[in-house]
This record gives structure tokens, sequence and C-alpha cells, in this order.
């Protein structure tokens, strides 16, 4: 016992090591003032409407009917050649607009990444950036099959992961978990003509 | 049942529609292609995905954050460890977490083991596809040995679930470096081996030169990344870019090719097995002492924001993005797949090729088609 309490205070004093302390989660700050988000407010005046930066990542939100410009702007005069991701998140009750859509770009020259983001109401167009980045393609077809956002001047917008004819928008925060009722039988109780065993004459059970 | 049936829009010429697939070996799975040929040239193909399509982004909202680990064992199944790890990283740094450094060290080597893996089924079935028979069991021979790795750490040999937020869940058991060392020690001469069978034999590189050839300026438009980037002479890796864990205190070199064929890809993958091998056994070498959890909650609970954190997984980089809401439960979780952005470029690749060479570009874009769907 002795020793431990002479031990004890030594181990107090040496100093921690950053996994031995409680996590400090990363701020979220305005970045107005941040250089990625000064160079679109230098080039697009009044296209920033809101800067924040967390963790070292910018987000920059513009306004929806300008993404297009925005883009192409980013991609020619900022060398964001590559569109990294694009996706889109569902905030139900909120009133400025129910979805956000997220680009993320990435440049070469400095590895330099920034997120544009979008605020869109239920049921309105957005225009699409498949004329800026060709990738852009798939990405909005998954936005628009799983939000049911639609995208303006869309080359085939389709749906790429559930089947044509499909009833909803799983990603919605009002799509249940369990499924809907699509109409398609599991098990259908008529079989195609000319295949299948008949019900009660002898096969599995 | 109906017969599979050739659609023929123009009956007077030669342009017929076929549908290649969902049930076919060469497909890695259950990718559907409609090919509109011209005789044995392809005029046109148009990939047809979904059909293993299981919401896993859904999912993801309804588990809690260690609870999500699992799905993403079964997204890309040859490559869970890559999976686990960004899916964590993505969390650690919303929460703020440093990881003490045995686990990250734990991590590399999981990470590089699995792309070894991967990249060892890529081989074989490729060569498979293309015809060559051999390559399989000499490649999958070696596989074995880095499953049973897997298997002796954490149980599983596929769907590993083998990292946590904070940290690993287990050390390594005893002697487990030992026997890691000696495969990797004797897996270049492997890779030797097989590059004897491949590299310079005349029938393969008639298969894969000039195959599937996509410019470096192409490949960016069309965002591919991991392999099919490189192989197009762009020197882009994450792990050299945005180094996560402690990937900048390894040395490994990023191959790249120079004509953007079928052929570099080829080449770029055996040269990143080498370079795995190199980094598997510097973490060997360098692994520190000490825990392998940092000090988090009970309950991961991120504050409000939102976060994108990628890793290089062996397909590509794949990235996660969180958006959290403060609550114990991811509010949208979406997962940047490599594999379905490197699968849009496909028709771009295969345009005014024979049909036998649109099942080598499928085979060099190492696809796996529970990722693409999700």
């Amino acid at each position: 016992m002795g020793e431990q309490d002479k031990v004890a205070p030594q181990e107090q004093a040496a100093p921690k090591q950053p996994w031995e302390e409680k996590p400090v989660p990363p701020e979220l700050k305005d970045a107005r003032e941040h250089p990625l988000a000064k160079e679109i407010a230098a080039i697009l005046p009044d296209a920033v409407l809101e800067a924040f930066e967390l963790a070292g990542q910018v987000t920059v939100t513009v306004p929806r009917e300008r993404i297009v410009e925005v883009g192409r702007a980013c991609k020619d005069r900022l060398d964001y050649k590559f569109l990294v991701d694009l996706t889109a998140v569902d905030w139900k009750e909120r009133p400025e607009g129910r979805f956000d859509v997220v680009y993320w770009m990435h440049r070469f020259t400095d590895s330099a990444r920034l997120r544009l983001k979008i605020k869109v109401a239920d049921g309105v167009e957005v225009p699409s950036v498949t004329g800026v980045w060709k990738v852009a393609n798939w990405m909005e077809r998954e936005v628009f099959d799983m939000f049911g956002i639609y995208f303006a001047d869309h080359p085939n917008l389709e749906r790429i992961l559930t089947w044509e004819g499909f009833n909803g928008h799983p990603l919605r925060k009002d799509f249940p978990i369990q499924g809907i009722d699509t109409g398609a039988a599991v098990y259908p109780d008529v079989y195609p003509p000319g295949g299948g065993p008949v019900a009660g004459e002898g096969g599995e059970s | 049942m109906t017969s599979p049936e050739v659609v023929r829009p123009f009956p007077d010429s030669e342009e017929m529609e076929v549908s290649f697939g969902p049930q076919h070996p060469a497909t890695h799975g259950v990718l559907r292609v409609m090919v509109k040929l011209d005789g044995e040239r392809i005029i046109d193909a148009k990939p047809i995905i979904g059909y293993l399509h299981r919401g896993t982004e859904k999912i993801f909202e309804t588990e809690t954050y260690n609870g999500t680990i699992p799905h993403t064992d079964r997204m890309d199944y040859t490559a869970a460890a890559t999976n686990n790890q960004g899916l964590v990283g993505a969390v650690e740094k919303l929460m703020g977490v440093t990881v003490p450094p045995r686990a990250a060290y734990i991590r590399m080597l999981l990470a590089e083991l699995q792309r070894l893996s991967s990249h060892i089924i890529w081989l074989g079935t490729h060569a498979l596809d293309i015809g060559a028979q051999s390559p399989f069991f000499y490649t999958f021979q070696e596989r074995e040995i880095i499953l049973d790795l897997y298997e002796e750490y954490c149980g599983a040999r596929l769907t590993l679930n083998c990292m946590r937020v904070g940290g690993q869940p287990f050390d390594l058991p005893e002697g487990w470096t030992g026997r890691c060392k000696a495969f990797v020690d004797q897996l270049p001469a492997r890779i030797a081996e097989w590059e004897r069978l491949l590299t310079n034999n005349r029938i393969w590189k008639k298969r894969t030169v000039d195959v599937g050839v996509i410019s470096a300026k192409d490949a960016i438009e069309w965002g591919l990344t991991g392999p099919p980037l490189r192989g197009s002479g762009v020197k882009w890796d994450i792990r050299k870019v945005f180094p996560y864990d402690h990937y900048n205190e390894v040395e490994f070199e990023i191959p790249i090719g120079a004509n953007g064929d079928t052929y570099d890809r080829y080449l770029v993958r055996v040269e990143e097995m080498r370079q795995s091998v190199r980094i598997v056994q510097q973490c060997l070498a360098k692994l520190p002492d000490g825990p392998v959890m940092a000090k988090v909650p009970k309950v991961i609970k991120p504050p409000k924001g939102e976060i994108y954190f990628s890793v290089e997984g062996p397909k590509g980089e794949l990235g996660y993005y969180i958006v959290s809401d403060g609550g114990t439960k991811p509010y949208r979780m979406h997962v940047r797949p490599a594999c379905f952005i490197n699968l849009q470029a496909l028709p771009e690749m295969v345009r005014g090729l024979l049909v036998a060479d649109l099942i080598a570009v499928i085979g060099t874009l190492d696809i796996v088609l529970g990722e693409i769907d999700r």
C-alpha cells in the first residue's frame, strides 16, 4: 500500500497523452474570412450566403439558382477540376427549404477541398452540374432516386439504385425503415406458365 | 420462363442490343450492361445497377455509430478493413479523438493486408476472365494466409468488423506479428512468380495493351480514383495527400502508369502490392507499445456538424460524409463509393472495342457490386 501511494503522484505528474484525455471536438467557426471562401467571394460577389469551417473543412452556402455558374467558375477559374462527392441531406421540418444538396470539390494544385451547399425546398428543381463535371451524372441520379430532388437539364434523370416505377424516395426521413408496399409480389401466387411445382402435389413440405 | 432473346431495334442492319448479365460470371456480381453491338464491335454500353441495393445508408441512420461498422463490412466485401477504417476515421475526426499510436499502426497493418488481399482477388479473377486460369490458383493460396491472419485477429475472415471508434477492440494475439512477417517476407517472391505468368505473356499483352484507354484529363473529368486514375499517370493517393493514421511515418512510392490502358492498370496494381508489403514490413518493425483504445465515452455522441473523411481503399477513394445532429445515431451518413464512380466511366472506355474487351475492362475497373449498390 505504502509503495502504491508513493507511485501515484508521479504518474499524475507525467503529462497526459492526447488519447488519455477526454476528446475535444472541433469548433464550428465562421469562415467568411477563410482564404478558400474569400476566393469565391472575390470572383462572384453576392454568391456566398454563409461560410462555416469545421475541422479544417470549409462549407460555402450559395444560392440554388446560381449553382451552375458557381460550379463553372470554381472549375475554370479556381481550378477545382475534380468533383469528389455530391449528395443530399433531408431536414424535414426546416422552414427555409427541406433539402441540402452538397457538392465536395477538390483541386490538385494545392490539394484544397471545398464544400458547396444549396438549400432546396421540396419539389423545386436544381440546375444540374453535369455540364460542368461529367462525374455528376450518376451522383445526381442517385440523389434523385433517394431523395426525389429533380435536376433540371440532366441528360438522363432516371432511377439508378431502385427500379423504374418504384414509388417513393428511400432516404427521405418520412420513408419508413421497414419499407413500403410496392405492389410487387415477392412470392407470386400464380407461376408463369410451364414452370414451378403445383401446390399440394408433393415436393417440399 | 421466357428464354433470353436479343432485341434488334434495327433489323435491317447488323446492329443489335444484348443484355450482358446480370447473371454472368465475368460481371463480378450482379452487374447488367446493355450493350449495343454492330457485329462484335461495341457501339454503346449502358450499365444497369441496383440489383444488390440493401439500403445501407438508410440502415446507418437507425444504428449507433459503432453499430454501423458491421454494415460497412458488407459494402465492399473484399475490403472490409478499409471500409471500417474510413468510417471510424470520420467519426473520430468529428469527435476530435486522437487514436493511440499502437492502434493506428494495427489499423495500417490490417488495411495494407486488406489491400493485398483485394488486389490478389482482382489479379486472380481478372486473369481468369481474360482466359489465364492458372494465376487464380496461385493467388488464392496467398489470400488464404491473409484470411487466416484476420481470423486469428478478430475471428472473422471476410466481414471483419475489426475497428472501433477510438481505437482497436483487441490487441494483436501472441505470435501474430511473427506470422505476419513470415508471410509478407515471402510474398515478393510470389508476386514475381505471378508476374512471370503474365507480364511478358504474349496473349496477356494482346488482350490488355491499348484496351480501355482513358486519358488523364478524362479520368479526372469522370472522377476516377485509385488504380484507374494512377494508371492514367496521375500521381495521386489519399495516403500521401491527406495522410491518416500514421501513413506519414512510413515510406512508400505511388506507382503510376503512362498510357492509361488495361495493361498499365495491371502493372500499377502489381506494384502497389509490393508497396503494401513494404508498408506492412515497416509497420511491424515500428509497432509501438501501449494501449489500443483511446479514452472515449461509452456512448459515442459526436457534436453537431458535418464531416467528410476518406481513405485510400484498394478500389479508390472511399469517403464517408457524416451529418450529426448531436444524437447517438448519425442523422445522415453517406458513402462516396469508389466503384460506383469508377464504373460510370465504363461506356467511355469500351466504345469501339470488341465484346471480349468489355470483360477485360470490367475486370480492370475492379468493381464490387456490393459497394456500387450499397
